[in-house]
């Protein structure tokens, strides 16, 4: 049983289904990335930020914290949610287009600083870059084994190798 | 007020049951909808047949749901393209030529291709082939498609 007026760290989908406007089982407060200090960092420079070391899922995270409206400061929600996609176009275009040109390269330092979202966004560009020089060099009409196979394969001699 | 303060309680238990019950419910249900999308998958690139080893690990709904499936595209693929229908699981990638070259990765045995002639597929073996009749064993693995 808690007291009124304790605080605790509750997991993301319990405090949605908690969170009643009209019965105020609790409150939320912004995780300190999303908050006035973060911000200048970001409207400072966005792409240096680490945002998979705070948190790797920072706009799909951010995006959800606005189903809690905080009536008590919505001057500050309304401010902290605008820096959203404020941040994520700055640091759009480096990862447009190093994922575009780093072919058939070790992309992990490219990729250490970016949150899930932008991985994925990274992942698409790499996909298509790739695609492209497989169609120039003639590779695009090549049948190949399915993913299966070449998986059941590589597992057999993990088994082996056991 | 204690009657009051009992509710309020009673109400936040509820709820917080009620959304750890609704959590494990969208866990199980995004496992076995991941599930689904793989055997789905499994149509495209194992064919109409699922391999034994495949099959032993799904349910009986997972079966029963491979077939419906497979039924369903088979009647999408009759209604399409004319009076024969259109094979969409064949030629995945845009063929360039009607005959391939292939080499063969391991001993498959005699293999009838259309003119009624038969070809020893021995491992390592390399033969120049009808597109059509190869797609499904290099899908399979047992042939490699070699450009030239």
């Amino acid at each position: 049983s808690f007291m009124q007026g304790s605080k605790l760290e509750m997991p993301l989908w319990l405090a949605k289904g908690l969170h009643d406007s009209k019965r105020r089982i609790i409150s939320v407060e912004l995780p300190k990335i999303y908050k006035e200090a973060w911000r200048t960092v970001f409207s400072a420079d966005a792409n240096v930020v680490d945002l998979h070391k705070m948190g790797p899922y920072y706009y799909g995270f951010g995006s959800q914290l606005l189903n809690f409206d905080n009536t008590e400061n919505p001057q500050i929600a309304q401010t902290a949610f605008a820096s959203l996609p404020q941040t994520f176009i700055s640091r759009f275009r480096g990862i447009m287009d190093s994922s575009q040109n780093a072919y058939n390269e070790d992309t992990s330092a490219l990729v250490a600083r970016l949150d899930e979202l932008e991985r994925a966004l990274f992942r698409a560009g790499q996909k298509g870059l790739n695609d492209f020089q497989c169609w120039e060099k003639g590779q695009a009409s090549q049948i190949t084994a399915s993913t299966l196979v070449q998986n059941y394969g590589k597992r057999k001699l993990a088994e082996l190798d056991a | 007020s204690d009657a009051k303060s009992g509710r309020t309680e009673l109400i936040f238990l509820i709820r917080f049951r009620h959304c750890c019950l609704l959590r494990n419910q969208r866990c199980i249900l995004a496992y076995l909808y991941d599930r689904l999308l793989r055997i789905r998958a499994l149509r495209w690139e194992c064919g109409s047949v699922l391999p034994n080893t495949i099959q032993f690990h799904m349910s009986a709904e997972e079966v029963e749901w491979f077939n419906c499936y497979k039924k369903s595209l088979a009647t999408y693929m009759r209604s399409v393209g004319g009076e024969e229908g259109l094979d969409l699981t064949q030629d995945l990638k845009p063929p360039k030529s009607l005959y391939i070259e292939v080499r063969c990765l391991r001993d498959y045995g005699e293999f009838e291709i259309d003119d009624g002639t038969t070809i020893l597929l021995k491992k390592n073996s390399q033969h120049f082939l009808p597109r059509w009749k190869c797609e499904q064993l290099i899908r399979q693995g047992v042939l490699e498609h070699i450009l030239v």
